[in-house]
């Protein structure tokens, strides 16, 4: 298997060359040294050692060397050796004075930059080929927090949560830092050198040897750099392949349109949505959008809101799913029968409800359409990325008969540069190889290695190329294979374009020079195309120059690079004509009886490319709330029909192929499935993400992509204890989540308020706010439990991660979490998701019990934290109702890291072990727009300060701002009849409130 | 004096056996330290005790430089087995100043022969309770932050806050214990001082003896400050585990926030402490055979103390019940019902239902409060029921609060049961010292109970 062989060379001729350039190095160095005198040699290594950085960051530590390994999971090193040497540098640490450290100014003072306030710059991040539209704020030259712009219509100011966490990517201690040829260090010129000779044989059989692997591109000018080097080489072929990428749709649309288009929903205008196994707040391209408007119709603003109404059948409870109205668990591959069945009811032709379906789904489907056909035009269908092309076809189909295309739904030219079916692209390469059709393969941001389908082996057949190039951010398992492994720019680093979801050319700006001379993909392209030295910006430049064409170009790029997008790119909505190909939906059959095993990605790091990135794999998954594995997840009544509790390990095999899982329980899941996540397992990720987890790619074949039929389940009698965020899921009848349903609503208004107990009057006079009195409101009918806040609040107040172990000891940092609660019958219970911070509380239960007034209530309102003063009793935290207070047990922040020292927000205290921390409603942010205010001599104006997790939240569940100002957003929503407070028994008076949540069910549905 | 007739069977037992003379005490007490030699059990149990204190030195160390993330504590269980044994060996420490102070104020003769080793128990237990404190603490090279002091950083204490009542409470009480307990030892000393064929222990026992020569105004000055500290001891015997309470009770924690823990816990600790007492009192009498000082009277004593508080406790515990059905707050409830008594710790309640409340009154019996075994066995199952009750009243309060969502389980760790044996080894060293080096009976007190020291008349009394 990959992991074995390392990153040893393949060939003997090769070893045999390497070691004669390595005797050659060592000559060389030797032939140096000689050039010194004996003694000074010697005095010269003494001074070394006495002044090694290493020994001068000892003197002065807070803590001595190792202390911080404890917690990691990265490095866990023998406790001995770890006291041994502690104890013997611990007394050295005591009597040193800090380090002398010099601020020096510019010598030339960079335009516009002024020390201590942040820049922003507009960029974008591509994901699944799709650009995530961003604004980063950059300090002193450092990219520190990814923020969403909010002038492209992708993101309106959101962000996702990948976007929030691909920052800790840049600075990713184990990028690669040079590029190396099997393991040795070569310079870009001596890789250009040698590759002329290749290249010039194979232009000389037009390129037919060469294979170029990448991911999805709708980069324009990527495209174009890549069909320039195909036209020197037409014989070359470009192959895409994502693992989790789009063939789905791609197919689907093919299917019912004939031809590959992108889909827009507009929900704004979608009374009924019907998701079949859509997670769209999510997933897909648009999600961000497509979450906000969403949840824009979700709103209850007024005492008889306009509310859309949201049915979801899934196997798995999505994030989407926890705010249907109608949630249906159902296996995954009984969904297309489902959706025939729909399709069937709304009257599309030639199709109808199988039998295969149960007369409950049969009777929910037509409740479901009759539904819909009530809503002609203003309703919507919408197919899961991971359901087959005959269930996209299907929602086409239906959204055809319900005349909504055009009006809710809308079809677009393909983003992409080239659609192709990546999944037989894939499979073709793979072949090629095996016929020794390839001679060159450079692969791009891609690890097929770890991510192909396994019954292609491409391990195997990678090494049957003669000469194997990787491009990656990471030295991944595809590089350990490859010869040259050239380290990649992170976007954050590179020029570049993509296309957003609507089709606007989005530009990619870098913050910040390659920090370890790292390489685009569209510069090794123009190198095998010959074009030479051209770099990255001119490549971007020239081709957008020559495609615009204007006499003003360089003013308008400028501004385009400003705004972040070209504007006027968005593509224009294309008329689409239906198929009257029935066959194309018909619904493949569904699977032998048993079990069925749903492949995913996982909802954190995605396919397995975060699997390095800390903040994701310790962000914990909505609903289980795991957080660093992957687990199979199932029904209860599954568990208890294959008699498996949690944390039991199951061996799942699925015609002949095998993994071993630990069983997370998860109610509402649907029966006879169970969900398993992709990307875990890798073996080389880094120091993060190895080993981290099971790798279930081994279970996925090029037929069977998403869903496996037939599965043998088989409890295997061990253990394994997961780390889980949250282990109790039962309200105990404490009215956290309120809710009602719309039609009670209409009634009680103040449905929440029959829970409340008010205190009597305090005798002591309250505290006047004059200026600004902060305060925070959480839609509970909006947030989908998305973990976007949670990972854009570590990012902004540099949240440090803990590792598995101590997440498994209940010691995770995060300031704001999700909390999840599940009502009724384990089966199909409801799903409630309650984001808490914290509640920043009036009276607040922590401010009266530290010893040493090290929490504290701002005069703004705010509780704030005195970190130099903690002394870490931790009676605070044990005070504190809502336990939002994160204890420092170790040193968990990494304070020697180079790199990691760059990533961390500047105006935020990097906290060290035995304090405290919590939620300080961004107090930085609060400080920097009160700073502004000053200068200007006006109030701090509504929106203009916007909390972390309120920035990023896509569908915009949260409110903050000024609860003085009556005219403040946050005012107002605290004047709702449904806001309420958590535990107001005890007379906290936080100043963080939830608005209730209601639901919009179908009174037909009855329980049906 | 009202003359009546008392049937020789109602007369208390006498507080020391027949027979002996101020010599023969002087002797009998002194010669452990004087002149016996280190006995084989003597070296085997400090030897072991020690061993045991060095893993609270190596706990210490594992704890200051990883950090305090080395024990067991988590989110939302900020306080396990670091206040858990603070309270217990608190608690411990009540006994001596009960014993002593208040004995001595309400003219308690038997207390004479008990109130030294009581004195030095608690002492030691103090320094153990006040090692957890500071090395909880997130940061305790700061610990002097809780103090206030004159500084430039404009650091002063939240006094809001009970730890810094707690500090201050704590620390007098340590102060105090220690000066009473010194003062007390003044005419002892001189005698080893005067006894003593040691050069170096001369030298020690004579300036720890302060220039005593035994003169009527020494005598005079020793028992008006005797008396003086024994007045200022005694309010702090009811105000140190009021002040440890309020750590508990000015907080919102359903389980902690009670108004019966002042009371509740005052008496838990006296029952503690005599429970300590007597665990260890029997086997050292037993081992210096001392049972004409420490006589079956004096074990009679203090099991019936220890009835009488334990009484108190387990009123508490009902009191608890009742308050949390009667609240009618569905929080107090579920604390009570849901999670203490069903809860995933319930067996560690049922546990100490049982040790603190039903085993104690087997004392109600005459028989078994003279039988040292089933004093024995009892004392030392009232101290583990001690402990439950402050492990239940720390962790599973704040393991299952207010949102279920951050309900969470307390797991200790090797070094939790490392820092807590540890303190018991500890513990044990200084009172396997203490024995050796201290007449651990106080020798003048004990004379002044001899018929020969009463005056002429008075005898006929006691």
């Amino acid at each position: 298997m990959p992991e074995d062989r390392a990153q040893a060379p393949s060939g003997a001729a090769e070893i045999a060359a390497l070691h004669a350039e390595r005797a050659a190095e060592l000559q060389r160095i030797k032939g140096r040294l000689a050039g010194l005198g004996e003694g000074k040699r010697y005095w010269r290594s003494l001074d070394e050692l006495a002044e090694s950085p290493e020994f001068l960051e000892m003197l002065h530590r807070e803590f001595p060397q190792g202390a911080s390994e404890w917690s990691d999971p990265v490095s866990r090193r023998q406790f001995l050796t770890l006291m041994g040497a502690s104890l013997a540098l611990a007394g050295l640490t005591g009597c040193v004075k800090g380090p002398k450290e010099n601020i020096y100014p510019y010598i030339r003072q960079p335009e516009q930059i002024i020390p201590g306030k942040p820049l922003f710059f507009a960029s974008a991040m591509t994901f699944l080929g799709y650009a995530e539209p961003l604004l980063v704020e950059s300090h002193m030259g450092r990219p520190t927090k990814i923020e969403g712009n909010p002038d492209h219509g992708s993101s309106l100011g959101s962000t996702s949560l990948y976007a929030q966490a691909s920052i800790l990517s840049m600075y990713d201690p184990d990028r690669p830092r040079t590029i190396t040829h099997l393991g040795e260090i070569r310079p870009w010129s001596e890789f250009s050198a040698q590759m002329a000779p290749v290249l010039e044989e194979q232009k000389k059989q037009q390129g037919s040897g060469i294979r170029l692997l990448t991911p999805t591109v709708t980069s324009p000018s990527l495209a174009a750099a890549i069909r320039r080097m195909l036209a020197v080489y037409p014989q070359a072929k470009w192959v895409q392949f994502e693992p989790a990428g789009r063939d789905n749709a791609r197919e689907g649309a093919r299917r019912a349109f004939g031809e590959v288009v992108d889909t827009v929903y507009k929900f704004e205008d979608a009374d009924v949505v019907l998701s079949l196994d859509a997670d769209f707040m999510v997933c897909g391209p648009g999600a961000v959008r497509h979450a906000r408007d969403f949840a824009a119709r979700r709103k209850v603003r007024s005492a008889d809101p306009a509310m859309n109404r949201l049915y979801m059948v899934e196997p798995m409870p999505s994030s989407t799913g926890s705010l249907a109205d109608h949630r249906i668990a159902m296996r995954a591959s009984d969904i297309g029968a489902f959706a025939s069945a729909v399709a069937a009811g709304v009257g599309v032709a030639g199709v109808e409800a199988p039998a295969s379906l149960s007369p409950r789904q049969r009777r929910q489907a037509e409740v479901i359409a009759r539904d819909l056909a009530a809503h002609k035009g203003r309703s919507l269908v919408i197919a899961g990325e991971w359901q087959p092309p005959e269930v996209h076809a299907l929602a086409h189909a239906i959204n055809g008969a319900l005349g909504n295309a055009g009006k809710t739904v809308v079809y677009l030219p393909s983003a992409e540069a080239q659609p192709v079916n990546q999944w037989t692209a894939i499979k073709d390469l793979a072949e090629e190889m095996e016929q020794d059709k390839v001679q060159l393969l450079v692969i791009a941001g891609c690890n097929p290695v770890y991510d192909a389908p396994a019954d292609l082996e491409f391990a195997r057949r990678m090494e049957k190329v003669g000469l194997r190039i990787h491009l990656g951010l990471l030295a991944d398992e595809t590089a350990a294979l490859c010869q040259w492994q050239i380290p990649e720019c992170h976007f954050l680093e590179s020029w570049g374009d993509a296309r957003a979801h609507d089709g606007t050319v989005t530009l990619v700006q870098p913050l910040i020079a390659p920090l370890f001379g790292s390489k685009t993909l569209i510069e090794l392209v123009a190198l095998l195309a010959g074009e030479g030295a051209k770099s990255n910006y001119e490549l971007v430049r020239d081709y957008w120059k020559s495609q615009l064409n204007r006499p003003d170009f360089d003013q308008f790029w400028a501004k385009c690079i400003h705004d972040g997008f070209i504007p006027d790119t968005a593509s224009q909505p294309k008329a689409v004509t239906a198929s009257t190909d029935r066959a194309a939906f018909a619904p493949t059959a569904p699977g032998a009886d048993g079990i069925e095993v749903v492949l995913r990605p996982d909802p954190c790091v995605f396919d397995g490319r975060f699997a390095n990135n800390g903040w994701l794999q310790e962000v914990p998954k909505p609903f289980s709330k795991v957080t660093w594995d992957n687990t199979a997840l199932m029904s209860p009544a599954t568990a208890k029909r294959l008699g498996v509790q949690d944390e039991d390990v199951v061996e799942i095999a699925v015609a002949g192929r095998k993994v071993t899982l630990p069983v997370c329980i998860q109610p509402g899941h649907a029966d006879d499935s169970v969900t398993v996540h992709l990307g875990f397992g890798r073996t080389r990720a880094g120091k993060v993400g190895n080993k981290v987890g099971v790798n279930t790619y081994v279970l996925r074949t090029y037929e069977a992509p998403w869903v496996l039929t037939g599965a043998a389940v088989r409890k295997t009698g061990k253990r394994y204890a997961l780390a889980r965020t949250q282990m109790h899921w039962n309200m105990e009848g404490r009215n956290l989540v309120r809710h009602t349903d719309l039609e009670h609503f209409r009634k009680e208004p103040d449905f929440v308020k029959k829970y409340d107990y008010i205190p009597p009057a305090s005798i002591t006079p309250r505290h006047e706010y004059r200026d600004n009195s902060w305060g925070m409101v959480v839609d509970l009918n909006a947030c989908n439990g998305c973990n976007a806040c949670v990972v854009a609040c570590n990012a902004e107040n540099n949240i440090a991660i803990v590792g598995k172990d101590q997440v498994r000891r209940g010691r995770e940092m995060h300031w704001i979490r999700i909390d999840q609660y599940y009502e009724g019958d384990p089966e199909s219970p409801s799903l409630h998701t309650q984001p808490v911070a914290c509640q920043h509380c009036e009276n607040a239960p922590c401010e009266v019990v530290c010893p040493v007034a090290a929490t504290v209530h701002g005069d703004e309102g705010t509780n704030d934290m005195v970190y130099n003063r903690c002394v870490g009793t931790r009676f605070c935290a044990n005070n504190c109702p809502y336990k939002v207070r994160r204890f420092n047990f170790f040193q968990y922040q990494d304070y020697t890291t180079d790199l990691l020292k760059m990533a961390r927000n500047p105006d935020v205290t990097v906290r060290s072990r035995g304090v405290i921390e919590k939620c300080s409603f961004c107090i930085q942010r609060l400080n920097a727009a009160r700073i502004d205010s000053k200068l200007e001599g006006r109030p701090i104006r509504d929106g203009e300060v916007k909390t972390a997790c309120q920035a990023a939240c896509p569908p915009q569940a949260i409110i903050f701002g000024n609860m003085n100002d009556p005219e403040s957003e946050v005012a107002k929503a605290k004047t709702l009849g449904h806001n309420y407070a958590l535990l107001t028994e005890y007379n906290t008076e936080p100043r963080l409130t939830y608005l209730g949540s209601v639901r919009n069910p179908n009174p037909e549905f009855g329980e049906a | 004096m009202e003359a009546r007739v008392i049937h020789e069977s109602l007369k208390p037992a006498p507080v020391i056996a027949p027979g002996h003379t101020f010599e023969s005490v002087t002797e009998k007490i002194n010669a452990v330290v004087l002149t016996k030699k280190f006995g084989f059990g003597w070296i085997v149990g400090l030897a072991i005790a020690f061993m045991l204190a060095n893993l609270l030195l190596l706990s210490t160390a594992v704890i200051l430089i990883g950090g305090v993330g080395g024990f067991g504590i988590n989110a939302p269980v900020g306080w396990g087995f670091d206040i858990v044994n603070f309270v217990w060996w608190i608690g411990i420490g009540h006994a001596g100043t009960l014993i002593s102070a208040i004995l001595l104020l309400l003219n308690q003769s038997w207390r004479t022969s008990i109130n030294r080793f009581a004195e030095a128990m608690t002492l030691f237990a103090v320094a153990c309770a006040g090692l957890f404190p500071l090395i909880h603490m997130g940061r305790p090279y700061f610990f002097y932050w809780l103090l206030p002091y004159p500084n430039v950083i404009a650091l002063w204490p939240q006094t809001r806050s009970p730890l810094v009542w707690d500090v201050f409470a704590v620390t007098t009480y340590a102060t105090v214990s220690l000066m009473f307990w010194l003062v007390g030892l003044i005419p002892d000393i001189a005698t080893l001082r005067d006894r003593t064929k040691s050069t170096v222990l001369k030298y020690v026992y004579g300036i720890l003896s302060m220039g005593w020569r035994g003169s009527a105004r020494h005598w005079h000055n020793y028992e008006s400050a005797y008396l003086l500290l024994a007045g200022l001891a005694t309010p702090l015997v009811v105000s140190v585990h009021t002040v440890v309470s309020f750590d508990f009770a000015v907080g919102i924690i359903p389980g902690w926030h009670s108004t019966i823990f002042p009371p509740y816990f005052v008496a838990g600790a006296i029952f503690s402490g005599f429970a300590m007492v007597l665990t260890l009192i029997i086997p050292v009498r037993a081992y210096y055979k001392m049972h004409d000082f420490i006589t079956d009277r004096h074990l009679d004593n203090m099991a019936k103390v220890m009835l009488a508080t334990g009484l108190i406790v387990f009123y508490g515990y009902a009191n608890e019940v009742f308050y949390a059905w009667y609240s009618a707050s569905k929080w107090e409830q579920y604390m009570m019902f849901g999670n203490r008594m069903q809860g995933p710790y319930m067996w560690f309640y049922w546990a100490l239902i049982l040790c603190n409340g039903l085993v104690p009154q087997i004392l109600w019996s005459k028989k078994m409060r003279l039988n040292v075994y089933v004093l024995f066995i009892v004392s030392i199952i009232v101290n583990i029921g001690m402990w439950l009750e402050r492990f239940i009243i720390v962790v599973t309060s704040l393991a299952q609060d207010f949102l279920p969502s951050s309900w969470g389980m307390y797991y200790p760790t090797v070094w939790d049961f490392g820092f807590f044996i540890g303190t018991i080894g500890f513990f044990l060293s200084l009172m396997f010292l203490f024995v050796r080096f201290v007449p651990m009976i106080s020798v003048f007190e004990v004379r002044m109970l001899l018929p020969e020291s009463k005056p002429k008349g008075a005898a006929a009394h006691e």
